[in-house]
């Protein structure tokens, strides 16, 4: 495996935010919640605040390294969700044929049809906001092309000699497809799980931001900047902070993700899209 | 060519019911009433009568499938329903809406093709060059860049410290207050268009053909404008009409961010006081704008290379 530019420095950044994360109560100097003081509004960055304070007077830091927990769950768990469900439909469509590839086609087509942040705000829209609602709303939105990509993955292996050698030994279906297919399939499988962290991070932000999302007073990078919004013209460095940290993050996971795809497959590298 | 037309026109249909059908579904699953969560105030219960009044002037106390039959009856005759909160027909304050949010996606995209496809062109002519490796830095940090943070930070700088542009509002159509949401939408299309073009174009360039022109003694204008330029199209177009598409779904938290008078900003209003009529009629709207221009974009395809019809 060839170490590209890509993915060292998507692996570094995507490395800075989850330690930020897993250790925020360790680094973090204050509460993100508990320590408001209005006494502390609105601080410039220093050293005592590195990134100053919001207009509640919490170190924005602080609440950075904690929202980072918020983008990395958010990002993982609607990853492998998505990752979850496209490979099972891709899979078995793949390999069964018949009416029920037609019905995954479909189904694959008409997600394909709704904008995804759109469908997730629909999906916010009947379960209210909230950490759980984000995680079902992404989970369910972005699996369309992993299942596309499982699907064709399948038909091309499912004529490989060691298949037909398991399916003669009396494998069952569901053996084959786990024990010899899925392992083949990896590569891209994780290519598309790694982008797509990106785009739920994106999306988190986002939805965030709208105020269907993360709710007040818990730190997210997306309702932090809805806070700064009304601040900006005097504390700009609430506007600037979380979505410098969303940005890295987000480019930390397309870098890599596009790192991994160069290195599994050399082909791809002139062609990239 | 007709019978290819007509054929993917067809296909739509089946899409479209389909997603009207999931909509539909997703909001009748949902726990409680609407009308309790609406009359709510976080103190105390909704009172009774009032729910029962809303249930029955919207018809939400029939059975399910009855509600279906209506609705997809309603869809029929171009009938979205009426608004919870304001008794409108939702096709009215859709039509209201619309305008300004195809005005938005059409600044944004013109934005983006204007600037990314000389980029992605005169990267592709100078591989490696500096202008090469700062375009692909540039197109990559534009696909990780939060759209509503860039057009927080072009609000700071551009309205509030240099006051030179209005930082929100519509300003009844004038220029001068689209210009902020557009660049901040556009940012998006214009790194892929970047991308896509320096692939496409290097693509073109690698090939047998612009061998031949060239040993033939055209000269590098020459085989550029009339080899290259007309094979890149191909996946420019595509690309500008794929990214078109998704815009209006990405232009939702643009639109609020900005006070944009589009459907965007009236989804997620809509979403927040949970106007289901509005919710599930605008998504709808969205999704119809995103097949046709997909399907225009195919049909273009198939005029411009007629490899494809065949599949």
């Amino acid at each position: 495996m060839k170490l590209g530019f890509n993915l060292v420095f998507g692996g570094f950044l995507t490395a800075l935010v989850i330690f930020g994360g897993l250790f925020a109560g360790w680094l973090a100097p204050f509460d993100p919640v508990f320590d408001a003081n209005l006494m502390n509004a609105e601080i410039p960055p220093g050293s005592e605040f590195w990134f100053g304070t919001d207009m509640q007077g919490r170190d924005i830091y602080t609440r950075i390294l904690y929202g980072a927990q918020i983008s990395l769950t958010v990002g993982i768990v609607s990853q492998l969700i998505n990752t979850v469900i496209g490979v099972f439909l891709g899979m078995t469509a793949g390999y069964w044929g018949g009416w029920w590839d037609d019905f995954v086609n479909g189904l694959t087509n008409v997600m394909l049809a709704i904008p995804s942040l759109i469908f997730a705000l629909a999906v916010m829209a009947v379960l209210g906001p909230g950490l759980m609602s984000l995680l079902i709303a992404l989970g369910l939105t972005n699996w369309s092309w992993t299942c596309r990509i499982a699907r064709s993955s399948t038909l091309s292996l499912k004529s490989q000699g060691y298949v037909q050698a398991a399916q003669t030994l009396g494998y069952s279906d569901l053996r084959i497809m786990f024990t010899q297919i899925l392992p083949n399939m990896m590569g891209p499988i994780l290519v598309m799980a790694t982008l797509g962290m990106g785009g739920a991070v994106l999306s988190e932000a986002a939805l965030s931001f709208l105020g269907l999302g993360i709710q007040p007073p818990f730190p997210s990078w997306g309702s932090m900047l809805t806070d700064a919004r009304d601040t900006m013209r005097l504390a700009p460095w609430a506007a600037i902070f979380p979505g410098l940290a969303i940005f890295l993050a987000v480019l930390g996971f397309n870098l890599l993700g596009d790192g991994l795809r160069d290195s599994l497959d050399p082909h791809m590298r002139t062609r990239k899209l | 060519m007709l019978r290819f037309t007509i054929r993917r026109l067809l296909q739509m249909i089946p899409t479209i019911f389909v997603v009207a059908l999931l909509i539909f579904i997703i909001f009748s699953v949902v726990p409680g009433s609407f009308a309790a969560s609406l009359f709510s105030d976080g103190r105390a219960d909704a009172d009774p009568e009032l729910i029962a009044r809303l249930n029955r002037e919207f018809g939400l106390d029939r059975p399910l499938w009855e509600r279906i039959l209506t609705y997809f009856g309603d869809l029929l005759r171009f009938d979205l329903g009426t608004s919870f909160r304001t008794r409108l027909p939702v096709t009215e304050m859709i039509n209201q809406r619309i305008w300004a949010s195809l005005e938005l996606a059409v600044a944004a995209m013109v934005f983006a093709v204007v600037i990314g496809v000389p980029l992605g062109f005169m990267a592709a002519l100078r591989p490696g060059s500096v202008l090469d490796t700062v375009t692909m830095i540039g197109a990559v940090s534009g696909l990780s860049l939060p759209q509503f943070w860039l057009g927080l930070l072009l609000m700071m700088l551009f309205a509030l410290h240099l006051g030179w542009l209005p930082s929100f509002g519509y300003g009844n159509g004038a220029f001068r207050n689209l210009i902020l949401p557009a660049i901040a939408l556009g940012v998006t299309p214009l790194a892929l268009l970047a991308r896509t073009t320096r692939a496409g174009v290097l693509d073109v360039l690698n090939s047998d053909f612009i061998r031949t022109a060239h040993s033939k003694g055209m000269s590098e204008t020459q085989v550029v404008r009339w080899h290259v330029a007309r094979n890149a199209l191909v996946l420019i177009v595509t690309t500008v009409g794929l990214q078109f598409g998704s815009l209006i779904g990405q232009a939702v938290v643009i639109e609020k961010l900005f006070a944009w008078p589009g459907i965007g900003s009236m989804l997620v209003d809509s979403v927040a006081i949970r106007d289901i009529p509005v919710v599930q009629g605008t998504i709808l709207v969205i999704v119809l704008w995103f097949l046709v221009i997909n399907t225009a974009v195919d049909l273009l395809y198939a005029a411009i290379d007629p490899r494809i019809k065949q599949g």
